[in-house]
């Protein structure tokens, strides 16, 4: 299948290849939750809701008694595909992007202000289509911002893979299940490290830093767009404060 | 810039699913007009002087591609939606339409109008998918007429009389293809215009013309929807029908639910089917299954004589049914055929191609405004004649043309089709050679320039990177000759034989080393599995490889180093191998002899110098190995060569005779068949499983059907023995080289 037409070099929804799909950011959307946040990339859409700091529910679960603990959730509502399906919640697929989560955000967040506590992370997916693991990083970060957490950059996330000899920007649900590679890019933003770089297929060394370059492009613009999102949001306070 | 719709859609999977797409509209899509000021630049684009911009519907693509193609098209804007349709309806031509929008040399472009802010329309509630897409044509071709303003004519072309008039209606410019093609006043260009299907405009005028003459020859196909109920339930069997190449009104259909060919006899049985088609047949009752008998020769003729003289517009007026083909046959119906005997009901799959060929000699016309209905004879004879129109017909009479096939319809004896292009004159050598490359679909384009782009930089030389192979062995001291018909530019194969001090040879076989240069999944080695093989014509060859490599880095010529793989045995003087082994190397020809020059070198006892001695022993072994291998039950297979005498100045062929075999091909030919047999050993030992030898087992099953010996296993004497008769090792041998 042609996912870039030779022709036209349009992809099958429309985007160029170096283009992103629509994006969309909304703070504040679990009022019990500490901070939480929707994100939406295109048809992805998922919720992330951040309690904590709090004390330490189970103490045997503390490593570091200096240090916060963070703990992540990851589950894809069973509406969240098309197929009716039951997703049990220990899968090791979601336990696998749990962890990914976990450390993902554990990059950033200045857990040694924070000893004895803990910050529990939820992530649900409402509706899937390709990159989940991408928005859910983008939510936790909206909504570790709205909770206050320390942190030391934005993290944000965004997948590129490599089609038709083409590296694509922010896979949707087709492409992604086409079989290429894709790569999974976290990065901190102003700091301009990587956190998080995943891909479960070979590629060649130089595609390879091609598609991965293309993906840091996608999480930096994801990053102003966040951004934009919490200054909206702090403006707002302003004036609900007067 | 990014405007997002999403809309649903129900595919199946096994399963209907409900599917949510994005699909995002633009306001970025270039028109690719080079007048337009407005959109971004395109790489090629459209004239800016352009007399009219073209948008076509999807069926005119689909079925005047060959119009398309033609050179005095141009500016024409694919919307994709038209590609869309095209692709899903016939990848043949979709392949075709796509190479014309990416050649430069062509003002076609593709405009996105699926995705563009302004072109992009939704199903509205009680419209089909078919006239949906109708109405996204002209609404794109109504945008490019207000985008690029009333100084470009913008003309959509479709042949459906529906969309013509809305688009009329709408203010759209909109003609059919005849009548633009008309407009352009090139009569040779009319010709190309496929013979629209009855719905549409053009062919009306012809039904209104003389609607009492028209009679129904053949009988309806049936819906596709009673097919694949008749297929089901078993009353249909479905199969890929073969028309006999020495009969072309008896055709076979291999059919898996039978489990046995069902032949069809005549025409009307065919019902329209080619040779290729996919068709659903239908058996007849038992006592209808004849033996074809001799029916067939007189009957060609018959058709041939009844339309020599046409008159304008009547190509099918004979009314004489071609059941005449089953009354000769019941006459002769006293053998009553134990094959079942069937007729096609209808074609699930079309294999029109396009044909080449000549027209049937017939008067000039007077009048009717210089257009010609001729009779097209394809070389191939298993195609039927096809009608076309023609405007150029005193050009094309005596002239080889390619002719595809359009439309059959029940009320006409032959198809109908349109001319394609011109080869040449009838007779000339270079036309007929061109013909008979086309019929067998024989690749003669040049190289393209990334095939041409993965060969070595030349002049190649070893490199000392070869050298340092450590696979790679230096055998440049040891004294490797080749043997090849005279005038070879491509030696691939050389020998050496050289004494061993206690009394044995060491013989070598070294092949050129090809993948050395060829790596898998280049341009090069995908270019080369397509053509498969050289083709050796008289006076020409058309090479699987470029030349570079065939002729000059590949080719084991004298004095040169270069590299190949070689089978080096040691054998005693009775020609038994003692050990084998085989390694990549680097060789230095000492010469490259012809048959006759090795065969002389051989007979004249005067000689005796070391490569002299060296022939000879390698004759002497080969002679063994020979009489061993016969003595085995070898079955020799080889027919006769033929060799082409050729004037050495107008090239062309003088003279044919038999190619004769002298002991030095002999020699060659026993050695190459020793390599090959070892290697095939050396591969069965290490690749049991995947190891492609060939296997010819049937040969024991024909043995059988031939009443020979039963139990005769191919292979022991007792076979090649009873295989004397020359006519069974006639049939042995076809059996054996054209199994396919």
């Amino acid at each position: 299948m042609e996912y870039v037409n030779p022709l036209t070099g349009f992809r099958v929804d429309g985007r160029r290849p170096n283009e992103m799909r629509q994006l969309k950011g909304e703070i504040g959307v679990v009022a019990k939750a500490d901070g939480s946040a929707l994100f939406e990339m295109g048809n992805t859409r998922v919720i992330a809701a951040v309690y904590g700091p709090r004390e330490v529910q189970n103490k045997g679960q503390q490593v570091n008694s200096k240090e916060a603990l963070v703990r992540c959730e990851y589950r894809m509502a069973e509406f969240s595909t098309g197929d009716r399906r039951r997703k049990p919640k220990g899968d090791r697929r979601s336990t696998e992007i749990s962890l990914v989560i976990r450390q993902t955000m554990e990059a950033s967040i200045l857990t040694h202000l924070m000893p004895r506590s803990q910050i529990d992370i939820f992530v649900q997916v409402l509706q899937a289509d390709g990159g989940t693991r991408s928005a859910c990083i983008n939510a936790a970060t909206l909504a570790l911002a709205d909770a206050g957490i320390p942190m030391r950059d934005i993290v944000t996330s965004c997948s590129a893979g490599y089609l038709c000899s083409i590296p694509l920007l922010d896979l949707n649900y087709i492409e992604d299940s086409a079989g290429g590679p894709d790569v999974t890019v976290g990065i901190l933003a102003k700091m301009d490290k990587v956190t998080l770089l995943q891909m479960d297929a070979k590629l060649p060394m130089d595609t390879f830093e091609n598609v991965m370059e293309l993906a840091i492009e996608g999480c930096k613009a994801i990053a102003n767009y966040i951004r934009e999102v919490l200054l909206e949001n702090t403006k707002q306070l302003e004036c609900q404060r007067g | 810039m990014l405007q997002s719709k999403t809309f649903v859609k129900k595919t199946k999977a096994g399963r209907v699913q409900k599917v949510v797409r994005e699909h995002y509209l633009r306001d970025d899509i270039p028109c690719g007009a080079a007048s337009c000021s407005a959109c971004a630049a395109v790489e090629h684009p459209l004239a800016a002087d352009a007399a009219a911009i073209l948008v076509v519907d999807t069926n005119v693509v689909l079925h005047q591609i060959d119009l398309l193609e033609n050179p005095a098209i141009e500016d024409v804007v694919l919307l994709s939606v038209v590609l869309d349709e095209v692709k899903n309806k016939n990848l043949s031509v979709f392949n075709r339409i796509k190479a014309l929008c990416s050649n430069k040399a062509r003002r076609f472009f593709v405009f996105t109008n699926e995705h563009h802010r302004d072109t992009y329309i939704k199903e509205m509630v009680g419209e089909g998918p078919n006239d949906r897409n109708d109405r996204a044509i002209r609404v794109a071709t109504r945008w490019y007429q207000s985008h690029l303003g009333d100084n470009v004519k913008v003309l959509l072309i479709t042949n459906d009389r529906d969309n013509k008039r809305k688009a009329i209606e709408e203010g759209i410019n909109a003609d059919t293809v005849e009548s633009y093609v008309r407009s352009l006043a090139q009569p040779g260009l009319l010709d190309l215009v496929a013979v629209s299907t009855s719905g549409d405009v053009a062919m009306e005028d012809v039904e209104d013309l003389r609607p009492s003459k028209r009679k129904v020859i053949y009988s309806e196909h049936k819906p596709m929807s009673e097919i694949t109920s008749g297929l089901r339930c078993g009353i249909y069997h479905q199969g890929k029908l073969r028309v006999n190449r020495y009969n072309p009104f008896e055709a076979y259909v291999g059919s898996e639910s039978i489990g046995d060919e069902i032949v069809i006899h005549g025409r009307s049985n065919m019902n329209r089917a080619f040779d290729g088609d996919i068709v659903a047949v239908e058996l007849l009752p038992q006592d209808q299954w004849h033996e074809s008998k001799s029916f067939i020769a007189d009957d060609d003729e018959d058709y041939a004589e009844e339309d020599v003289h046409l008159a304008p517009n009547s190509a099918d007026d004979a009314p004489r049914n071609t059941n005449h083909t089953q009354s000769t046959v019941a006459s002769s119906a006293a053998a009553v055929s134990s094959r079942p005997v069937g007729r096609v009901v209808g074609i699930i799959k079309r294999n029109w191609n396009s044909y080449c060929g000549s027209l049937e000699p017939m008067p000039m016309p007077a009048g009717s405004g210089g257009i010609a209905h001729a009779l097209f004879v394809s070389k191939d004879r298993r195609i039927p004649k096809i009608r076309i129109q023609t405007r150029q017909l005193g050009n094309l009479l005596d002239k080889r043309i390619i002719v595809a096939v359009d439309l059959w319809d029940v009320l006409s004896r032959y198809p109908s089709g349109h001319y394609v292009r011109t080869i040449g004159d009838i007779g000339d050598k270079d036309t007929e050679t061109e013909v008979v490359l086309i019929e067998n679909d024989i690749n003669t384009r040049p190289f393209s320039t990334q095939v041409l782009a993965c060969l070595p930089p030349l002049p190649w030389t070893l490199s000392p990177e070869d050298l340092a192979n450590r696979n790679r062995q230096d055998l440049r001291h040891v004294r490797v000759f080749s043997v090849d018909p005279p005038g070879c530019r491509d030696i691939d194969d050389a020998l050496h034989c050289t004494p061993l001090p206690n009394g044995n040879f060491e013989v070598g076989v070294h092949i050129a080393d090809v993948t050395n240069f060829v790596h898998p999944g280049t341009p090069l080695d995908e270019e080369a599995t397509q053509r498969g093989t050289s083709v050796y014509l008289v006076g020409q060859r058309i090479d699987m490889l470029p030349k570079p490599l065939t002729e000059d880095v590949c080719s084991l010529r004298a004095d040169v180093e270069r590299l190949a793989f070689s089978v080096v045995w040691e054998m005693t003087p009775h020609a038994d191998i003692i050990s084998t082994r085989y390694t990549k190397s680097v060789i230095k020809s000492c010469a490259a002899m012809s048959y006759v020059e090795a065969q002389a070198r051989m007979d004249d006892s005067r000689m005796v110098d070391p490569l002299t001695v060296d022939l000879r022993n390698l004759n002497s072994l080969a002679k063994i190995m020979r009489h061993r291998r016969c003595e085995r039950g070898a079955l020799t297979l080889a027919s006769a060569e033929v060799k082409f005498e050729i004037d050495s100045e107008t090239h062309d062929p003088l003279d044919i005779g038999i190619y004769q075999i002298r002991e030095a091909n002999q020699m060659i030919e026993e050695f190459m068949l020793a390599a090959n047999i070892s290697v095939a050993e050396k591969i069965l030992k290490h690749f049991p499983l995947c190891s492609l030898l060939r296997f010819l087992n049937q040969l024991s099953g024909l043995a059988q059907k031939l009443e020979f010996e039963p139990n005769s296993s191919f292979g022991r004497p007792t076979f090649s023995e009873s295989v004397d008769s020359r006519q069974c090792l006639q049939i042995v041998r076809l059996v054996a080289i054209n199994r396919d």
